[in-house]
Order: structure tokens, then C-alpha cells, then sequence
């Protein structure tokens, strides 16, 4: 039972950070019709950048997390802007190509700054795990957990609460009907992009001081984040939040209780599953959002 | 004039290109550089994969990102069935398979792999687009999970080494294992040949004139009564088994396989051959292949690994916006417009509407 609980907790742990990388994806998806390879990258940046502000700068370490999303937030609208708005109205295959070639670009280029050699980032929490009864947690990811869930609420708000939210939503369901409301179309792309990497980003760098920091980092979580998107079904927020947890759970309890070995195909052969059984996703009875 | 034209092209273009064959087949040899022969050798094994990969992208619109993994589950099961291997199956005896012979292995890896094409093939059509893309990367995941943990089978992260390479018989000195590389080259060159020549065909029956239909107008294409499912596994399984043979070349030459055989850069690689050379082409794969083998080689000298794959990347981006169709039908296209403005200026831009329009 101990161990059941335990496994419990760190899943929701990792679950957190997991919604966070899936409902950024997801809303790109949704919005833009954009497969976005670069999403793991800018999961890695927001590490990376976690590692300069926090250690090699020496700021303070929750100063650093806000600057890092900053500067996702920043880098992902350069994306954008650069490589996505050129090709308005090319199809999905030709946009998912250029976004791969921008994921590989990216990463060779971590390689070639940061070297191979993983990086450690240093946090303020005391390194002694809190006991709850049969379960223990670090601090550090206490904080964690709360930081993602205080994200995914504000996230939630800010799609369903705000005119930003509205014009977004209205966007996704018809791009040209918003334009004619009045909604400037060029522009929700760009924050659409902007924000789904800027969640990235600081799911990188709320993950670097648990996790260590690599340059091929990136690769896994950006098919992790695949996974998390088909669970909840393309484009539908609420259910990559789910989704995000689900895998986690899966995950944990996998590696727990079949194989550990097998930890990061849990999510792949759940995808499969998913797509033979419910290809539609499981929350979903059709592509939405919000 | 234009049928004047296409007959021409139906006669050079054959000839040109064995004549190309030719030329790779004595020139490597001739020149006599071991280095260069390993560079032919691997970019040949890379151009069989991606000559598979452009059946699946390029005539039937399926962009497969899990590629590799046929490749992948070509090369191990190649090397397993020629090394010998032990199968735990739950008995309390493990069922032991004895070595078989070189190309009994190759023979095997192609089945399998297209086994595995069928299986992928038979899943993954029942979702499109976004879908299908994620379902065949996590298959190649999968794959490379399963490689690197299932250690009794695989050895794991340790490698599966000690292959032998791939043999020929010899009246009066039997079986003879060929080491040297230039046996391996021209080994390399036929399979390419051969399998260029299978989809030469294929493209030209009526099944690949199914592929294409399905490609430009799927429901269309099952309006007139194309079994749109059939043809994609048929597709699938041809694809997953040539690259099954890229892979099983690969493990005898190389003489050593472990589960990065999998890893997506790999998929990435044989895609940007496709595109560049032009995918939907029958040239393509081949000009986008040597292009990109011979590249990195090239670059070794000056730059270091990473700058290759930023290349690599930058290059992706460059074709998508600025040569959409690739090389191939981009000089093609260039060619014909120069020969109609010679012969007749007038037609010029209808000939040129034709090439855009086919």
C-alpha cells in the first residue's frame, strides 16, 4: 500500500509538467494545424536557460523560471514569425516538415553550445524529502507539482475567462469568421505559438533541477508530448491536461509494477492502444477546444 | 513534337541511366579507394531506404516518420538469424535456433520486416494525417525500446557483434564469407538496382497508378472503386520489406548492430533524401541520397558532427520553401522548358503547364 501511494505521488509529480507540455502542443495543434517538432526543443531551451540564469548567472532561482518562460515565450514567437507565417495555408505535411528540420537545427545547435556533458542546476529547497506517513516528497518537487497546477488553472482561465481566450477560441473554430469579427488572425498565431512554447519552456526548467540537463533532452519529451495530445485527442485542452496525468500514472505504475526497463514505451504503446481502440482520443467526442 | 519528345526521354533516359550503374559499378573499383568505397557502400544502403521511403511519401502521400524501424527490424533479425539465438518461450526448454546461412538470414530479415509493414500498414491506415505520422514514430520507438531491454534476444545496449558477411558459393572452393569491400559495394549496387527496378515497375502498373490516385484525390480514388486500405498495405509492405533488405546489408557489412539503429535522426535522414531529390520521382531518392551520403563526408573535414545535422536541418527548411518538389522534377521542369523554347518559342508556356500539371 505504501508503495502504491508512493507511486501515486510521484506520478502526479511528473503528470504536472506532463499537462503542461501537452495542453502547449495541443493548443498549436488546435489553433494553427501545426505538428510542432520544435515543442521538445523549447522544452530543452527552457532547461538550458534555467541552467545559465540560475547557475552560471547566479540569479535567483525563481527569477530565473520566470525569465526562462519569458524567453520561450520570446523564441517561440521568432518561430513563428519567421519560419510558420511564410507558409500560411501550406498543408499540414509541409509545415511539419519545416518544424523538423527547426527541432534538428535546434538541438545540433544545444550540442554545439552546451556540449554533451549533462548539466546540473542548483534550487533553494532543503534536499530532505517530506514524510507523510507512508509517502516521502521532496520539497523541490512539491513545487513543482504546485507551480504546474497553478499554470494549468491560470491557462484554463485565460482561454475561457478573457476576450484573448475568446478571439483564440474563436479562431480555432473558424479562422476566417473571426478575422471578419475583427479578430486579427496573424497575430492570435503568433501568441498561440508563443504561449505553447513558453509552456514548454518552463516545463523544461521547472523539470532542470530534478532532472539533468542535456542537449538530447528534448527527444523523448517531444514524443511524450505526441502521446499526451492523441490521449486527450488533437487539439482538446482539457484532455491533455488528463492526458498528461494519465500517462504519468501509466508510466509510474509500469515501471513500478511490469518493467522499468520499459518506462518510456509505456507511453507509445498506450498511443497505439489509443489509436486502434478510440482514434478519436479518449476525452473527446470530436476535435475541440476549451 | 511532344510525343516526339517523350519518346526520346523513354529511350536516353534508361540508357543515361545505365549508364550511370555502369559508371558506379567500374569507377569506384578503378579508382581504388577503400575510403570512398565505404562512403559509396553506406550512401548505397541509404539510398535503398530511402528509395523505399519515397514509395510510401512519394506515391501514395503518406508521410511515414518510423521508417527506420523496418530498417532496423531488417538488420537485427538479419543478424540474429545468422549469429543463432536462443527464444525463451515460457517452455521449460528455450527454443534454440541454430545459425543459418548468410542469405537465408537476409531472406528472413526482408520477411519479417515486411510482416511488420503489414502489421503497421493494416493499424495505422485506419488514421490519417497527424495520426498516422505519431503512430509510426512510436513504433519506431517501440522498436528501439524493445531492442535495447529485451537483452536476451539483443544483447541490449552491447551491441549484437561478430556478424558474419554476407558470402557467395564458389564451384570447387564452396561457400566463401566476403570481407573485402568492394565485394560488399557491388553487393550494395545490385540490391539498389534491383530494387529501383521493382519500383520502376510497380509505379508503372496499374497499382502504382493506384498509389498516385490515392495520393492526389483519396476520395475520388474510392469513388471509382480503389481498394484505398488494400493499396496502402500493399504499399507499406513493399516499402518495409526493401528497407528490411537496406537494413540486412547494413548488419553484414557493418558486422556489428545495437538499438541506435532506431533512432529518428535516421528517419530524418532517408526524408530529407526524399525531398530534396525530389519525392513521387524515381530519381529522386537517388540524387537526394548521394547528395546527402556524400555531404557529411565531405564536411567532416571542416566542421564538426553537429554542424552537419544543423545543415542537415537548415537544408529541410531551404527545400520545403524554396524547391518544394526537389531536385529532380525542379531540373527536369527547367530541362524540358529549355528544349520546347529552342524547338518552338511559341509553346513554350503550355509545355511548361504540362510539366506543373503531371
Amino acid at each position: 500500500m505504501a508503495e502504491f501511494l508512493q507511486h501515486c505521488v510521484n506520478a502526479l509529480v511528473l503528470g504536472g509538467t506532463y499537462a503542461l507540455l501537452g495542453i502547449g502542443l495541443t493548443l498549436i495543434f488546435g489553433i494553427m494545424r501545426v505538428v510542432n517538432f520544435t515543442h521538445g526543443e523549447l522544452y530543452t531551451f527552457g532547461a538550458y536557460m534555467a541552467f545559465v540564469l540560475g547557475s552560471l548567472l547566479g540569479l535567483d532561482f525563481f527569477l530565473s523560471l520566470l525569465l526562462a518562460a519569458t524567453l520561450g515565450v520570446a523564441l517561440g514567437a521568432v518561430i513563428e514569425f519567421v519560419l510558420l507565417r511564410p507558409l500560411k495555408g501550406a498543408d499540414i505535411d509541409t509545415t511539419m516538415l519545416v518544424m523538423i528540420g527547426a527541432g534538428i537545427a535546434m538541438q545540433a545547435s544545444e550540442q554545439l553550445t552546451w556540449g554533451g556533458v549533462a548539466k546540473m542546476v542548483p534550487h533553494p529547497f532543503p534536499p530532505d524529502p517530506l514524510v507523510f506517513g507512508p509517502v516521502a516528497v521532496a520539497p523541490v518537487r512539491l513545487f513543482v507539482l504546485g507551480v504546474a497546477v497553478a499554470l494549468l488553472v491560470a491557462f484554463y482561465l485565460l482561454i475561457n475567462r478573457t476576450r484573448l481566450g475568446v478571439a483564440m477560441r474563436a479562431t480555432f473554430q473558424d479562422p476566417d469568421t473571426a478575422a471578419l469579427m475583427g479578430v486579427n488572425k496573424g497575430l492570435m498565431y503568433t501568441l498561440t505559438f508563443a504561449i505553447g512554447s513558453g509552456l514548454a519552456a518552463i516545463a523544461g526548467a521547472l523539470l532542470a533541477p530534478i532532472f539533468l540537463v542535456y542537449p538530447t533532452m528534448g527527444d523523448l519529451v517531444s514524443l511524450k508530448a505526441f502521446a499526451i495530445v492523441i490521449l486527450g485527442g488533437l487539439g482538446n485542452i482539457a484532455g491533455a491536461s488528463i492526458g498528461g496525468f494519465v500517462l504519468a500514472f501509466v508510466e509510474e505504475f509500469g515501471a513500478g509494477y511490469l518493467s522499468s526497463g520499459y518506462r518510456d514505451a509505456m507511453g507509445f504503446l498506450l498511443i497505439i492502444a489509443v489509436l486502434i481502440l478510440r482514434p478519436q482520443g479518449l476525452f473527446a467526442a470530436k476535435e475541440r477546444i476549451g | 513534337m511532344t510525343t516526339d519528345r517523350m519518346t526520346t526521354d523513354r529511350m536516353t533516359g534508361p540508357l543515361l541511366g545505365w549508364l550511370f550503374v555502369l559508371v558506379m559499378a567500374v569507377g569506384p573499383l578503378w579508382f581504388g579507394d577503400l575510403y570512398v568505397l565505404h562512403v559509396l557502400t553506406s550512401t548505397g544502403i541509404f539510398i535503398i531506404g530511402a528509395m523505399s521511403l519515397n514509395l510510401l511519401l512519394g506515391y501514395t502521400g503518406q508521410l511515414s516518420l518510423g521508417h527506420i524501424a523496418f530498417f532496423g527490424i531488417g538488420a537485427y533479425t538479419s543478424a540474429l538469424l545468422a549469429l543463432g539465438f536462443d527464444l525463451d518461450l515460457g517452455g521449460s526448454e528455450p527454443v534454440v535456433f541454430g545459425p543459418k546461412p548468410v542469405w537465408v538470414a537476409f531472406l528472413g530479415g526482408i520477411l519479417v520486416a515486411a510482416f511488420f509493414g503489414f502489421l503497421i500498414g493494416k493499424l495505422a491506415f485506419r488514421v490519417r494525417g497527424a495520426y498516422f505520422v505519431i503512430v509510426t514514430i512510436s513504433f519506431a520507438q517501440v522498436a528501439r525500446m524493445v531492442a535495447l531491454n529485451w537483452v536476451d534476444l539483443t544483447e541490449g545496449p552491447m551491441a549484437l557483434s561478430g556478424i558474419p558477411p554476407l558470402s557467395v558459393w564458389l564451384p570447387g572452393q564452396g561457400v566463401v564469407p566476403l570481407y573485402a569491400k568492394e565485394y560488399n559495394y557491388l553487393i550494395v549496387l545490385a540490391v539498389a538496382v534491383i530494387s529501383f527496378l521493382v519500383i520502376q515497375r510497380l509505379v508503372d502498373s496499374r497499382v502504382g497508378r493506384a498509389f498516385v490516385a490515392l495520393r492526389e484525390n483519396e476520395p475520388l480514388a474510392r469513388s471509382v472503386g480503389i481498394d484505398v486500405t488494400r493499396y496502402l498495405v500493399v504499399a507499406t509492405v513493399i516499402a518495409a520489406g526493401m528497407a528490411g533488405a537496406a537494413g540486412g546489408l547494413y548488419t553484414h557489412y557493418i558486422r556489428i548492430v545495437d538499438p541506435d539503429v532506431f533512432l529518428f535522426i535516421y528517419t530524418v535522414t532517408m526524408v530529407i533524401m526524399v525531398l530534396t531529390g525530389g519525392k513521387g520521382t524515381l530519381a529522386g531518392p537517388v540524387v537526394g541520397g548521394l547528395l546527402f551520403g556524400i555531404m557529411p563526408e565531405l564536411l567532416r573535414e571542416v566542421a564538426r558532427p553537429e554542424v552537419q545535422w544543423i545543415v542537415y536541418g537548415v537544408a529541410m527548411i531551404v527545400v520545403v520553401f524554396f524547391v518544394p518538389r526537389g531536385i529532380v522534377p525542379a531540373v527536369g521542369g527547367l530541362w524540358a522548358r529549355t528544349v520546347a523554347k529552342r524547338e518552338r518559342p511559341a509553346s513554350a508556356t503550355l509545355v511548361a503547364g504540362k510539366e506543373t500539371s503531371a
